[in-house]
């Protein structure tokens, strides 16, 4: 137990050093990503060879720890996911892409025991081979500030977590600073909130602290829904105390005594994670009564939500906290002033909190020297989509487009061509070429008629109908609408009842005004954030690819070619043996002809699975 | 005079402490459609039919918004009239549209709007499922392709009667109004109050209708039907029928049902009366025996069976008095027990619950109920429309003998704190015209919620609750479990404002109800015998038919009960 500042001093000098003494460090992604890869079995490979060759090596920090070891740890998401299992060794910041745990040998004989470098694990690209990871221009053009932990210490350890700095931001706010000071810092540094919203935080910590009600909650937003976004699970998977000492502070200077972060179900690792780190901070006095000998009583409880896109909403989160439906309500009153259990709360997003610790330690003058005046600090994005390098990025708000999809993305899978980005999820819209060079901050976007929401950057390329896509986002908001309010439950309905005809040919034109004239009234009149942005991505391809949807609706034809029912089989008379192989093959009989004559697609019958199309000797079967 | 101001359609309207912009437009005279508002209940903003647009082009629901002095908005924009159109297009576009035979026909939120914002077209196809009806209820029938899920019954059944039968299941355009496991209406925890079809917005949950049955009674000549009204309904009735809402129409009612073809109406009041006498009994019994906890009343169906189904361990507490109607109901068919032609005694009920009541098995003897039917003021309208009948022009006539005497006390049964006045009338020691007045300011009347009282009685002060709308019942009972308030006796209604606010009665708003009120006590004011003791019939009936079978015909013994 910490009971004073001078403990929590002591405790980090002895881990301090604990650390120093692990003369090598093989750190191991053991974020979602690169477990589905095998990183525990690469994990338990590198702890029993070392065991059973008598290397000296530790899974956890030793109070007191041998003179020289070889520390070996599950740390959290190192991002570059595209590239996993991914293993880490320092001292000489070696990353090896895409291990196994036949690898682990090799690496201890190579790199851990001769600090040599294996050249065929190492990140190639253009015949060139980056053996440090912070050279691989994924990595060189980021600045991982809210990320640094993630893959570079151990994820399930407090001890790790204090030794390179962390809980300093909280002894500086308890015994340095007062409440106001805390706020004034917060809100000077202009930090805005990452779920999407972008309100200022030290704006509504204030509001918070404001009410005259004593009872307050603190409430962390971890359900993270956007499909192709994970930056959050990510901070909660890799840097869970981050999350929580940020927790800590805003609860610190509102005045709460209580906390709950609210995570999906479907997260089951950050839980664990989360579930360890709060059992941790307890055992040290972190979390408790009388917050290392202060005032400060501070507890967190975790929730887990059932997976409902809507439940990221504030007043249907708390609903759902509470154990009620959750179902957004009408504002006012707000959260800052009747959240939780009716009492005021601040509700801030993961990323939000995982912000604090740095404004604290720092200084908000510090803060605003990232990125533009009226959006500093950092932002974290997921990267997926058709585009060479898929993973967790973190830069500083302002970059472009391009330079996040081109530099530190590597561009497009396979070379093909850029042709939209959908960013903010279902609740954003699609950018196209001309806004490439759009710097990514809350405003920049918000004036081009999309958001950064979340921060999910999904990249297509030339193949992708954007009409599909539409429909896509469509089908996902149509399913997580609560239903309570009716544009939002009947409207979306009815739009996606209209795109699924426009992909399936059976669009017609005035479909195009009836889409514009529900999205307009969706998008003015429904009661939450889920609904008023539901039709942004169907508007915004609208208007940005219009011809595509008039190609499916007039010509009956899907110019990229994903359109399943557009598709159009066709034998080539030419070409055509009339070998019988397509007949034979096909599956529902749509194909019929004389031996060694033409045959044809029946096309009111074809299904167009493209069986034929791959038997067919000649290449006389086309898809158009 | 608040001296605030905010423009409304670049009128100037004051703030006068409402709650939300929606009641200052309205009492700007501007009736701005909704769904789902209600100002007892919780604000629900889901229609988002009341949206209206602020001086920046901001769309806003009016409901939910709070006026501030400088505010401006427009309430009939293009904008807001294409919004409206669509929104009411999307609903149209899933709900049933079989008009013509809707129950609601005529008296539908939707139907009105649909016609007031000229829906001509609904260019969306048709997506709703057929779901079977569940009749299973003897209150209410639910029509569930029907329903907007506009959530008012939800929040009807929580927040003001404390119930929570129904609920919100599913999510986005799967939801639905379901009871927990999609049980069906009569295997709910519902106690048939029938509230959720009072604010029912469309026919989606609507009071069963019984008329046909009359109907096919009235024209058996084999059969003899006999007619009593609750005090309730003569209030409730005539608006629907081109009078004044609140009037006693009482005379018009008996002229209706003769020509309609009943042979004998009574008036319930009259079984009120009996139930003053054998309720103050049970009453006074009690204090002399110094039985623990108040006596809760027993007249309303729906708060004795949530009283069974929550509190069992009250049931105890719970009058053993039969119900008014059901005390008449059994006189009744004692009285024409010896007929030599079969006898169908109708009640004619402010209330969807009575109609559970008269089918419980307490209240039936070898098999044959003492009420065959209970039609509510909304089918007694009915069956006078479809008899063409012009109510306005039926000469008055008074309900037969031998019954056809009643005290004021039993007809002011119909709104909350009656039972009680009338009780108190029976026990005070001094009955005097003045005393008598006085006892009209001791706290219960009103249309509150929750009154309390504290009546002389000997040597000692009786304390005294009426409470109505069970969530405010339920909250009384957990202040008397923990000590916190300790009564003598306790008169429950479950419909707020008591019987004239009853779900089988035409929809009316609070000040309306007030109205109905307010109507039985200018009845009683008008009546000569003000207590129920002091009625012939009555008397006579101790001393002849009641002689002996005063426990077997006025009184109960719940099943389940101690």
């Amino acid at each position: 137990m910490l009971s004073n500042r001078a403990d929590l001093a002591e405790l980090r000098k002895i881990y301090q050093k604990s650390i120093q003494t692990q003369k090598v460090k093989v750190l191991i992604c053991a974020g979602t990503g690169c477990i589905a890869g095998g990183a525990k079995d690469i994990y338990e490979e590198f702890v029993r060879l070392m065991q059973e060759q008598g290397i000296v090596c530790s899974v956890s920090l030793e109070k007191e720890p041998h003179d020289e070891s070889v520390g070996v740890k599950q740390s959290g998401c190192h991002g570059f996911c595209e590239m996993g299992p991914l293993v880490r060794i320092e001292p000489w910041g070696y990353l090896y892409i895409k291990v196994k745990a036949e690898d682990c040998q090799e690496i201890i004989d190579t790199t851990i025991k001769a600090g040599e470098c294996i050249e065929r694990l190492a990140y190639h690209k253009d015949g060139k081979v980056y053996k440090a990871q912070d050279e691989i221009p994924f990595y060189e053009k980021q600045t991982r500030l809210v990320l640094e932990h993630c893959g570079q210490i151990d994820a399930t350890s407090l001890e790790e977590y204090v030794a390179v700095g962390g809980y300093e931001a909280l002894e500086k706010a308890l015994f340095e600073m007062s409440d106001e000071d805390i706020i004034r810092e917060v809100e000077t540094s202009n930090l805005r909130g990452r779920g999407g919203g972008g309100y200022p935080a030290g704006r509504k910590w204030a509001q918070v602290k404001g009410q005259s009600e004593p009872t307050k909650y603190v409430v962390c937003n971890g359900d993270e829904g956007d499909p192709g976004a994970f930056m959050d699970r990510s901070i909660m998977e890799g840097d869970p105390h981050r999350m929580l000492e940020g927790m800590m502070i805003a609860a610190r200077a509102c005045g709460a005594e209580e906390g709950y972060i609210y995570v999906r179900a479907e997260y089951p690792l950050a839980i664990s994670r989360l579930v360890k780190a709060i059992s941790q901070a307890k055992s040290y006095g972190l979390l408790g009564n009388n917050i290392l000998g202060t005032n400060f009583n501070f507890d967190i409880k975790i929730n887990k939500g059932a997976g409902a896109f809507v439940c990221g909403e504030g007043s249907a989160l708390t609903a759902s906290i509470e154990g009620r439906r959750g179902m957004p309500r009408v504002k006012p009153p707000r959260t800052v002033e009747q959240g939780l259990f009716e009492k005021p709360t601040v509700l801030n997003n993961v990323e939000t909190f995982a912000n604090v610790p740095l404004v604290i330690l720092n200084g908000a003058q510090w803060y605003k020297t990232i990125g533009p005046e009226n959006s500093p600090g950092t932002k974290a994005f997921a990267l997926t989509g058709n585009i060479e390098n898929t993973g967790l990025i973190e830069v500083p708000m302002g970059t472009t487009l391009r330079e996040v999809i081109f530099d530190i993305g590597g561009g497009m899978r396979g070379g093909e061509g850029f042709k939209a980005v959908q960013i903010g999820g279902p609740s954003g819209g699609c950018l196209t070429k001309e806004q490439l060079d759009l710097p990514l901050d809350f405003d920049s976007l918000k004036k081009a008629g999309a958001m950064i929401g979340s921060g999910g950057l999904v990249v297509m390329d030339d193949h992708t109908c954007m009409v599909e896509v539409a429909r896509f986002f469509m089908n996902f908001t149509q399913n997580e609408s609560c239903g309570k309010c009716v544009p939002c439950r009947e409207g979306t309905k009815r739009m996606l009842e209209i795109l699924e005809r426009i992909v399936s040919g059976e669009g017609e034109i005035e479909d195009l005004d009836k889409l514009i004239e529900l999205a307009d009234t969706i998008s003015s009149t429904a009661l939450c954030g889920l609904g008023k942005t539901a039709a942004f991505p169907v508007v915004s391809t609208i208007k940005n690819f219009r011809e595509e949807y008039e190609a499916h609706i007039i010509d009956k034809r899907c110019p990229s070619k994903t359109c399943q029912k557009l598709k159009q089989i066709t034998i080539d008379a030419v070409l055509c043996k009339g070998c019988t192989k397509c007949s034979r093959l096909c599956p529902v009989g749509a194909i019929s002809g004389k031996v060694k004559e033409t045959f044809v697609i029946d096309k009111s019958k074809c299904i167009k699975c493209g069986a034929c199309i791959e038997a067919c000797a000649f290449k006389a079967i086309r898809e158009d | 005079m608040s001296g605030a101001f905010m423009l409304i359609d670049n009128i100037p309207v004051e703030i006068q402490g409402e709650k939300n912009i929606l009641e200052l437009i309205r009492k700007a005279g501007i009736d701005l459609p909704t769904f789902c508002y209600y100002s007892e209940l919780s604000v629900y903003g889901a229609c988002r039919l009341c949206v209206v647009e602020n001086k920046w082009g901001g769309i806003e629901a009016s409901c939910s918004t709070v006026p501030k002095a400088g505010m401006e908005v427009h309430t009939n924009t293009p904008r807001l009239r294409k919004y409206r159109k669509m929104i009411l297009e999307l609903i149209l576009a899933n709900h049933c549209r079989d008009c013509t035979t809707c129950d609601k026909n005529g008296t539908c939120k939707l139907q009105e709007l649909a016609m007031r914002f000229g829906i001509k077209e609904v260019r969306f196809e048709n997506a709703k499922k057929a779901i079977p009806l569940d009749k299973s209820s003897s209150s209410i029938v639910r029509d569930e392709s029907k329903c907007i899920l506009c959530g008012d019954c939800v929040r009807m059944c929580d927040e003001v009667q404390n119930v929570g039968a129904i609920d919100f299941a599913y999510r986005g355009s799967e939801m639905r109004i379901s009871t927990a496991f999609h049980k069906c209406m009569a295997e709910s925890n519902c106690v048939g109050c029938g509230q959720c079809a009072a604010v029912c917005p469309t026919g989606a949950i609507t009071v069963k209708n019984d008329t046909a049955k009359i109907w096919d009674e009235l024209s058996n000549p084999e059969v003899k039907v006999v007619a009593q009204i609750a005090p309730a309904v003569r209030v409730g009735i005539g608006e629907a029928l081109g009078q004044t809402n609140g009037t006693n129409v009482m005379g018009k009612i008996v002229a209706a049902l003769k020509r309609i073809g009943f042979n004998e109406v009574f008036d319930t009041s009259t079984g009120a009366d009996l139930t003053v006498l054998e309720e103050t009994n049970e009453f006074l019994k009690r204090l002399e025996q110094g039985k623990e906890g108040p006596l809760f009343t027993s007249c309303c169906p729906a708060w004795v069976k949530y009283a069974e189904n929550n509190y069992p361990e009250l049931m105890g507490n719970v009058s053993t008095c039969r119900s008014p109607m059901q005390m008449f109901g059994s006189v009744l068919k004692e009285h024409y027990s010896h007929s030599n032609k079969k006898v169908v005694v109708v009640g004619v009920m402010p209330c969807t619950a009575k109609k559970a009541e008269a089918e419980r098995d307490e209240f039936k003897e070898e098999g044959i109920p003492y009420i065959d039917y209970v039609i509510t003021t909304q089918e007694l309208i009915q069956m006078i429309k479809e008899a063409g009948l012009v109510f306005d022009e039926l000469e008055q006539e008074a309900v037969d003998m031998p019954f056809g005497v009643n005290s004021g006390a039993g007809v002011i049964f119909g709104v909350t704190g009656g039972v009680t006045e009338a009780v108190i009338r029976r026990i005070a020691d001094d009955k005097s015209i003045n005393t008598l007045r006085a006892l009209a300011f001791k706290g219960v009347r009103g249309m509150q919620g929750v009154k309390e009282a504290s009546i002389p009685f000997g040597d000692k002060m009786l304390q005294i609750a009426v409470v109505s709308g069970l969530k405010n019942a339920d909250d009384l009972i957990q202040k008397i479990k923990n000590g916190e308030k300790q009564y003598d006796f306790v008169e429950v209604m479950a419909c707020l404002g008591g019987c004239v606010s009853g779900a089988g009665q035409p929809f009316a708003k609070g000040d309306e109800k007030a109205k109905r009120g307010q109507g039985l006590y200018d009845t009683d004011r008008m009546s000569s015998i003000k207590r129920s003791e002091e009625n012939p019939v009555i008397m006579s009936l101790y001393s002849g038919l009641l002689k002996g079978k005063v426990h077997q015909l006025l009184h109960v013994k719940y099943a389940g009960k101690e």
